[in-house]
């Protein structure tokens, strides 16, 4: 019989049908739907999170088990939406206004679905207003911002003014990532996080949305039967 | 006075106009170009091409006069280290950011202010010169691209047509037609999905671009210098660099991509082609066109495995771009314009005194070992390249053949012992070179296959497909 950690092996390894399989074994031998989420998907996307960090796989290798939990959630989601299991986190992506850059925000949006996460992508080139009017409509825990030049990251600031002028500003964490940013440039511009690379964003989105919510991430996985 | 422009057509047969990889030199090429006041580039002396941007700050209407304060100050300053250090010529690219090419009244009031200080610098201190001016590619603002119509190719154009009327020598673009598709596949390490944006969809593009860019150099009697796979093969680069992706991808990329960037070329361009276009090399054994190139002096703007090979074919050395701030020397661009100067002293002095050959073999051998992007830029993996590009027909086929190519330079260094790679490159080498070899020879067929993978990703009608 299949287990957990067969799931998150397999998982580990890109094998899309071998996961959808163990998906499914699982979930008829009656192990709740937010165990499989945690301890199979969640657990073997941290394994390949690591790796990543470590250097040890390639992004294709990454989005390849990212496909594969992608494939398996679609078997799961209605076992979860029956539980009451949500994400762990609903973040609000996007490249501020003016700049156009694409590729590093795509893939640290890909890394969070895989740590659980819903991600809204907004894309490129975003306005102030446009980035409102989604944590108005989406209610995110988190917003990332991405920007790679250096006439376009102050608009990192002018969006962090803009939210706070709406009135949102206690209600979301903001996360910022590219080239020309740092930890001191997040500081300056009154972020709450900064992020060097994908495996950072993960670790850091994390962080801002326990701080969020008072406590471990994790924990928002209820732990009930389907 | 402006030189008249001295348009020599790159050869048109299916050879080479390098074949001999000895010949592939820097500093020289069989079809050099003169421009601007009185620069003859390719002709026996390697040229800084000096590039910038801006320090921290936004582009609005409020800070505008700040904005040319800065492109005044860095023209002043060029001018005064090319002077200080007698530099025999220079070329200045001004690559525009994005609301300069938004605002196309903008983009062109940059070009006059750099343009000008070049013409003062001529005719008070003999300084040879020419003015590039790369307007952005705007039209992937929106997804997908609309890349034959709308606001954003309408700017674009009036952009050109601006900047060139302006003051502009040279004119250039990092098109990104395909990019689309290539950002996807890249991310996948799905070499099908590669082949289709670089060889299907951007040729496409490009030759739609490249007809209006090629009007507009007629109408103002300027180059057109060349296009780039800088947001193709460089985000491939970076991606290895940051250990994302396998560097067997990066430099099949590399070699692949040579084929969307000589679609310019096709259309008209005569070079020099951009620096930030690595694949530079095998355009200029394919074509005799003069290259620029950057390398080592660009670490300023990025990082990157090919410092020294970079430069041992470039007829011009850039530093990509730096940001307009103070440093304890002067200046940036003042400090890397003075690096590229004694970088170009020794390129010329080799040339002077009959060392090129060793100066080259030195720069090559330097980092050809020690990376397999470094490998497929070397002058006798170029020259294969660029000969399996001109030995078969149609774009699709040309960029399987390069990508081939590639795999089979890096087989042979590898069985010579020249070169190592990890266990996981190696699995993505054969992953990656038979799956070239399994796509279809038809290209409506590869189309079509493809279509159902990416279609999503992209406007047909911006391919004409």
């Amino acid at each position: 019989m299949a287990d957990l950690q067969e799931l998150s092996d397999a998982l580990c390894s890109g094998y899309v049908d071998r996961v959808k399989h163990i998906t499914k074994e699982l979930l008829e031998n009656g192990t709740p739907s937010g165990t499989i989420l945690k301890e199979g998907f969640i657990a073997g996307m941290d394994i390949v999170g690591a790796r990543m960090s470590k250097h040890e796989m390639y992004l294709p290798d990454v989005l390849q088990s990212a496909r594969a939990m992608k494939g398996a959630m679609e078997i799961l989601q209605p076992y979860l939406k029956e539980s009451g299991v949500k994400a762990t986190g609903t973040v609000v992506l996007g490249t501020v206004k003016g700049d156009m850059h694409d590729i590093g925000k795509t893939i640290v949006g890909i890394m969070l679905q895989g740590a659980g996460m819903e991600v809204i992508d907004l894309g490129v080139n975003v306005p102030p207003e446009a980035f409102i009017e989604a944590i108005r409509k989406h209610s995110p825990q988190l917003v990332g911002f991405s920007a790679l030049l250096t006439t376009t990251m102050l608009w990192m600031k002018k969006t962090i003014d803009a939210i706070t002028t709406a009135e949102l500003r206690d209600k979301v964490k903001i996360m910022i990532g590219g080239a020309p940013t740092s930890q001191r440039f997040a500081d300056e511009i009154g972020a709450d996080g900064y992020a060097h690379d994908a495996g950072g964003a993960v670790i850091t989105a994390r962080e801002l949305i326990a701080g969020l919510k008072g406590t471990e991430v994790s924990s928002h996985i209820p732990k009930v039967a389907k | 006075m402006m030189a008249t422009v001295r348009v020599q057509p790159p050869a048109k047969t299916p050879g080479l106009a390098i074949s001999d990889s000895r010949q592939l030199m820097f500093g020289k090429c069989p079809n050099p170009v003169t421009c601007g006041f009185d620069l003859v580039i390719g002709n026996g002396t390697v040229f800084p091409e000096i590039n910038f941007t801006l320090p921290q700050m936004t582009i609005e209407q409020t800070t505008w006069r700040n904005v040319t304060d800065h492109y005044r100050e860095i023209g002043e300053a060029i001018v005064s280290t090319a002077r200080r250090l007698r530099i025999p010529g220079i070329v200045v690219e001004f690559e525009l950011l994005p609301p300069m090419t938004e605002n196309p009244a903008w983009g062109a009031e940059v070009t006059r202010i750099l343009s000008d200080r070049l013409r003062r610098g001529y005719e008070e201190d003999g300084l040879h010169s020419a003015l590039r001016v790369t307007p952005v590619d705007i039209r992937d603002i929106v997804r997908p691209p609309n890349l034959r119509s709308g606001k954003e190719w309408d700017l674009m154009r009036r952009s050109f047509d601006q900047c060139a009327r302006a003051g502009a020598h040279i004119l250039s673009i990092e098109s990104v037609g395909g990019k689309e598709v290539h950002d996807e596949a890249l991310m996948y390490g799905d070499i099908a999905g590669i082949v289709f944006a670089l060889g299907v969809l951007a040729p496409r593009d490009m030759e739609f671009l490249w007809r209006n860019i090629l009007r507009t150099c007629r109408e103002y009697g300027i180059v057109a210098g060349g296009d780039s796979a800088c947001g193709f093969a460089n985000t491939a680069m970076q991606l290895a660099s940051q250990s994302l992706l396998p560097e067997v991808i990066a430099a099949i990329d590399r070699g692949a991509s040579a084929v969307r960037s000589l679609v310019a070329v096709e259309c008209g361009a005569i070079g020099p082609s951009k620096d930030c276009a690595y694949e530079g090399p095998i355009l200029k054994a394919i074509t005799g066109i003069p290259i620029s190139m950057e390398g080592k002096s660009a670490s300023c703007a990025h990082f990157s495995p090919v410092g020294n090979i970079a430069g041992a074919m470039c007829d011009l050395w850039s530093n990509e771009s730096v940001q307009n701030i103070r440093l304890l020397s002067g200046s940036a661009p003042e400090a890397f314009l003075e690096l590229l100067a004694y970088d170009c002293r020794l390129y010329n002095n080799a040339l002077n005194t009959g060392r090129a050959d060793v100066y080259r073999a030195m720069l090559v051998e330097s980092d050809v070992r020690i990376n397999v992007q470094a490998l497929v830029l070397s002058p006798e993996s170029t020259v294969r390249i660029a000969d399996a590009i001109v030995s078969t027909t149609g774009h699709y086929r040309k960029t399987v053949a390069a990508a081939l190519e590639c795999c089979t330079v890096i087989c042979e260094a590898l069985e010579a012992k020249q070169l190592e790679l990890s266990r996981s490159e190696m699995l993505w080498l054969k992953r990656t070179e038979e799956s070239l070899q399994s796509l279809p020879e038809n290209e409506d067929s590869f189309i079509a296959s493809m279509m159902s993978a990416y279609g999503h990703l992209i406007d047909p009608s911006s391919y004409g497909l």
